[in-house]
């Protein structure tokens, strides 16, 4: 018999018991558990950052955290970004910018860039370009995602 | 993954206490590295002893000047702490230099010191490799090499340690503070990792039943004249070929002090203490630099496809003692190199 631990976890806003097995990632939670597919699995090896979400508002790639490691933690994923049907801010500027091709990337990408906005670590270009770099994007659509983090940036306040 | 248990220490004895109680069970702190190699079957413990929430996240000051750092401070967190920005700025650039954003968020410091290898054959379990499994051979020294040691090698092992902030640490002389069944003991940063001789699969001093407390730095921050430059084959989010921390004191054009710790080269981070004395009350110019470098890579040892590396790191040295002496650091974010 393979042991389930429960968890709680407040996903989204909304407090939410799982049970587990001690391997099952938040990332597989997420997806098979609790059927939020917009975060990604890429590489599930820490790799590519499609699979970032935040956990307690900060960064972390979901494919490398262990569910039952994070009882009791707040947990925002692409899907809880929006508030009451309007957009992030992250979320217009991407498509302000045209800030993707195929997608794929794009949950991870802009749960990082959500994540390196209450940071407040980047000012310039290079320095978002350096903070992002934990999120590939195979149809290279970087200079548009860089375009729309720094519009999000001023538009949220907190460029310099 | 396999079917693994997983348990919660309550405090550092109780974590102490359940690791010396079973030999295939392991700490899990930040777990991007665990994590990662259980996925692959490299690592296979029965149980996991969850460390990450015991109360090792602190940064202080300590009465000698220095700050002694939790083992459970994220990388970020570290990296971005007032502290080390003022004081250690070498080690906040070497963490930057690692890794990404999301993973410095989730990476312990402890977690840093004790991640092992990126040698493609140790991740891969259908071939041969002396560091998974004592005996079996090594598939790197006769195959694919490029990443591999120049330095301190053996017939047994080439593997490089892949850490850039234990090179920062390295320079800067920091001393572990372990805990174990039998009390508290000090390891100092250059005897905590080993050379792979014939026991790779040893890959730091610390026993299999202690637990890393602290991290402690001595007062000595070399704030004004230091650099930590990365060459990697992308510009971020890769390991090093090389890396170097450059750190010197200066008076008027003399060096007074000077520290040289290499990462990418060694199953260590690599210091030289003939290199550093030789660059000690000479003028800080492209001749002594050049004589530092030569003697650090003296015993150097080239295969197949990392021959590269003897140059890169040659040169690696002279433009980070030449960045450290002016004063103007590698910046972490404009990759330039100037
Ligand atoms: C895609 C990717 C890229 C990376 N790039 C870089 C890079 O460029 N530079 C770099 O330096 N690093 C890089 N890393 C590695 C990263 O820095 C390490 O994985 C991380 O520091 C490990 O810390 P952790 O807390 O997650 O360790 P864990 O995975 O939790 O643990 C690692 C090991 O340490 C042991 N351990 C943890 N804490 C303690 C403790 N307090 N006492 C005793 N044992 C302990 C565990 O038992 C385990 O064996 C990268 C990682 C990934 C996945
Ligand atoms: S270099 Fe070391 S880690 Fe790599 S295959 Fe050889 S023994 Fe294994
Ligand atoms: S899926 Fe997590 S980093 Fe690629
Ligand atoms: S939009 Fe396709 S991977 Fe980024």
């Amino acid at each position: 018999m393979v042991s389930r631990i429960p968890v709680t976890l407040v996903v989204n806003g909304i407090e939410t018991q799982l049970e587990v097995t001690p391997w099952t990632t938040l990332l597989d939670a997420l997806r098979d558990h609790l059927h939020l597919t917009g975060t990604k699995k890429g590489c599930d090896h820490g790799q590519c950052g499609a699979c970032t979400v935040l956990i307690d508002g900060r960064r972390v790639n979901s494919c490398l955290t262990l569910t039952v490691m994070k009882d009791g933690a707040e947990v925002t994923t692409i899907e809880g970004l929006a508030t009451d049907g309007a957009l992030h801010p992250l979320q217009q500027a991407f498509i302000d910018h045209d800030a993707f091709q195929c997608g794929y990337c794009t949950p991870g990408q802009i749960c990082s860039a959500a994540g390196l906005l209450a940071e407040g670590k980047a000012r310039t270009e290079d320095e978002i370009r350096e903070l992002m770099s934990g999120n590939i994007c195979r149809c290279g659509a970087y200079p548009n995602i860089v375009a729309a983090i720094h519009q999000a940036m001023g538009a949220m306040g907190s460029a310099s | 993954m396999i079917d693994f248990e997983y348990a919660r220490a309550s405090d550092v004895a109780d974590a102490v206490r359940r690791i010396a109680s079973d030999p295939t069970a392991k700490f899990i702190a930040g777990g991007t590295n665990l994590i990662d190699l259980m996925k692959g079957n490299v690592e296979r413990p029965s149980r996991l002893i969850d460390i990450s929430r015991l109360p090792l996240k602190t940064v202080e000051k300590t009465a000698a000047g220095g700050v002694v750092i939790g083992a459970l401070v994220p990388n970020s967190d570290l990296s971005y702490h007032p502290l080390i920005e003022q004081q250690y700025p070498l080690l906040a650039s070497a963490i930057r230099a690692g890794a990404s954003q999301q993973l410095r968020n989730m990476a312990s410091t402890g977690g840093n010191l004790l991640q092992r290898t990126r040698c493609y054959y140790f991740y891969d379990t259908a071939t041969p490799c002396n560091k998974r499994e004592p005996g079996s051979g090594c598939s790197a020294i006769k195959g694919l090499n490029r990443m591999h040691a120049i330095l301190g090698t053996s017939d047994a092992c080439i593997a490089t340690h892949p850490s850039d902030m234990c090179v920062g640490l390295a320079a800067l002389e920091a001393k572990v503070h372990v805990m174990g069944p039998g009390g508290e003991r000090t390891i100092v940063f250059e005897d905590f990792h080993r050379l792979p001789g014939e026991t790779p699969h040893l890959d730091t001093n610390l026993h299999p039943d202690e637990i890393v407390t602290t991290i402690e730095l001595p007062a000595r921050g070399f704030a004004t004249n230091y650099t930590y430059l990365k060459i990697r084959d992308r510009l971020s989010y890769a390991f090093a070929l090389v890396s170097v921390a450059a750190a010197l004191e200066l008076d008027g054009g003399t060096i007074t002090e000077a520290r040289l710790a290499l990462g990418g080269v060694a199953h260590k981070p690599w210091r030289d203490p003939a290199a550093e004395a030789a660059l000690r009350g000479q003028a800080g110019d492209q001749t002594s630099f050049a004589r530092a470098a030569d003697l650090l890579l003296r015993d150097a040892k080239r295969f197949a496809h990392n021959a590269f590396k003897i140059d890169l790191a040659r040169r690696a040295i002279v433009r980070a003692l030449t960045q450290a002496a002016q004063g103007t650091p590698q910046s972490q974010s404009d990759k330039k190199i100037r």
